[in-house]
């Protein structure tokens, strides 16, 4: 797979995680000849840590929440299109293996442990379903019946039959493979280390320390690396690296049968002082047997080294959802980390100043989910075609983007 | 350890595939566990992945998808590989838990939620 990078292509796209999968995909549908460039391996940066929650339930109402219900849908499509290609007469092991991307629309329950929490959902839930999302609540004994070892302690809960998840490096393998059939070249180990612009300011091209590749379109799809990128071409992304950890428990029997959230899960996402750092309990099984129990957030920059009281509280957490975890072993601990946009928004489209320099970044905690949609809009942005919804919000130049970036002094990445 | 020429010829092990000790203090006094029904010998202190792999066994699960056998990997309770129930406790690591006497040790090729 490690074939030289092209000496043009009419996109580069920088960065083989979940979200230049997509654009790449997405792009060479469109017709384009794409190159993709990725640093390392590809899918082992942020989205090799990602959890792999495809969630409506969590979105903030409004252009996050438009993003999630259309890229729900483009998985549900995807994973069809790959059962289908795995059952062809023509397919192979290659769309089998393709095909076992994880993906299971398993549902979500948002639990509340007490009336406040609980009275929050239900606020919540007239808002989601006025906008599309099926938010249906349902006691503490129907909650029981779903999710059997539950803590009984429950005032009330709301179910999201539309939350989904998927493996996300399979997933990342997946979508990487369509776009390769689409004739996308894959580069991997191919670290940018230039963009190049002409003397009208647009891009021409990259530079990698395996050849250069001039272009009119650039991608940058680099996560909590974005920043970096978009330095190369003179620009300014206000991303910063926020840090998530998560706990691994050994290999169970069926525990938790769907995706569990505290009814805070959705405050912490956007909680008024990003800086201090935050747990919010979901609690799901894999397909593997283990049970991932996640997550923290952080803004520590770049810093590897895991926060054991963070973690035990996360733990604590859990067990009070589910008093059977307390007797199970927890196998390991990792971390990883969002690429966090100070307004909470993605960042898709044309960069304000570098003409030819498009984004798609800033995910945070939602890459993996939003990846799909997040690739159409922007293909649609790069051949100024109709987009899928409304591109505005998502603009690298609007104002909400640098207004919360000079308050927050965003932690350099 | 091996045994070296200068000890003589190589005698069947009278103490399974310990190794012998030291001149100095014994190893205490034997008793025995189960595991999958058989009698296994063991000294104090020693674990119940020790007594196991000192009597020739080393096969103590098989995988849940595979059918793979597993046993002692890390021998350090890292890799859960060695993973078996005792007592009818699931899951408990086999290179950690200390052997004691007539414990029934099962193998256990099915994840347990303890
Ligand atoms: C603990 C945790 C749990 C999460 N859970 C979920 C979840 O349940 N659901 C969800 O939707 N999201 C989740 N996320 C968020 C999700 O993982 C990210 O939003 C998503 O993976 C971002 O994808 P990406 O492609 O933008 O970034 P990445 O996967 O990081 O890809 C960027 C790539 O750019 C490459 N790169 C960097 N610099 C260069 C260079 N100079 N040249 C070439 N390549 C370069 C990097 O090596 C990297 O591979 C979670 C994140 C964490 C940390
Ligand atoms: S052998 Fe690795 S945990 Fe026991």
């Amino acid at each position: 797979m490690r074939e030289t990078p092209p000496p043009t292509a009419d996109a580069v796209v920088i960065g083989g995680g979940i979200v230049g999968a997509c654009c790449a995909d997405a792009l060479s549908a469109a017709g384009l000849r794409v190159a993709i460039v990725e640093r390392h391996g590809l899918a082992g940066g942020t989205t090799a840590a990602g959890e792999g929650n495809i969630l409506v339930s969590d979105k903030e109402l409004g252009p996050e929440l438009e993003l999630a219900l259309l890229s729900n849908r483009l998985w549900t499509e995807l994973g069809e299109e790959l059962q289908a290609a795995a059952v062809a007469p023509t397919a192979g092991p290659a769309d089998a293996a393709a095909a076992d991307i994880e993906l299971e629309a398993k549902g979500g329950l948002m639990v509340a442990m007490t009336d406040a929490g609980h009275d929050a959902i239900t606020t919540l839930a007239v808002q989601q379903r006025a906008a599309g999302v099926v938010a249906e609540p349902i006691d503490a004994a129907a909650a029981a019946e779903l999710e059997p070892h539950l803590t009984p302690g429950l005032v009330g809960a709301m179910h999201y039959p539309q939350d989904q998840q998927v493996q996300p490096v399979k997933a990342s393998a997946a979508v990487l493979r369509r776009a390769r059939g689409r004739g996308a070249s894959l580069h991997p180990h191919t670290p940018v280390t230039g963009i190049t612009r002409g003397r009208d300011g647009r891009v021409t091209g990259v530079v990698t320390r395996r050849g250069a590749i001039s272009t009119g379109v650039v991608v940058n799809a680099a996560g909590v690396w974005s920043r970096q990128l978009a330095a190369m071409a003179g620009a300014d992304l206000p991303i910063a690296p926020r840090r998530g950890q998560i706990l691994v428990t050994e290999p169970l029997p069926l525990l938790v049968h769907r995706k569990v959230y505290d009814a805070d899960y959705v405050g912490t996402v956007g909680a008024a002082d990003p800086t201090a750092a935050a747990i919010s309990s979901v609690i799901e099984g894999t397909r593997a047997g283990t049970i991932l129990i996640g997550s923290s957030r952080e803004l520590v920059g770049l810093d590897r080294r895991s926060n054991l009281p963070l973690l035990a509280r996360m733990a604590a957490r859990a067990m009070e959802l589910f008093p059977v975890l307390a007797d199970v072993h927890l196998l390991r601990t990792y971390l990883g980390f969002r690429p966090y946009s100070p307004d909470h928004l993605p960042i898709i489209g044309e960069d304000g100043e570098v003409a030819g320099l498009f984004h798609a970044t800033g995910h945070e905690g939602a890459g993996i989910g939003l990846a799909p949609a997040t690739g159409a809009l922007l293909a649609s942005l790069v051949t100024a075609t109709t987009p899928p919804l409304d591109p505005a919000r998502f603009a690298a130049d609007r104002a909400s983007l640098h207004r919360a970036a000079a308050d927050a002094e965003p932690v350099d990445a | 350890m091996r045994e070296s020429a200068a000890d003589g010829p190589r005698r069947p092990p009278p103490d399974g595939l310990r190794v012998p000790p030291p001149a100095g203090p014994s190893r205490g006094a034997a008793f025995t566990f189960r595991f999958d029904g058989r009698q296994i010998t063991a000294y104090p202190g020693e674990t119940i992945g020790a007594a196991l792999l000192a009597a020739g066994i080393r096969r103590l699960r098989t995988t849940r998808f595979a059918g793979t056998p597993r046993g002692l990997l890390c021998g350090i309770g890292s890799c859960f590989d060695c993973l078996v129930t005792v007592d009818g406790r699931g899951s408990q690591r086999a290179c950690l838990t200390p052997a004691i006497p007539d414990a029934e040790v099962e193998v256990q090729d099915v994840p347990r939620a303890t």
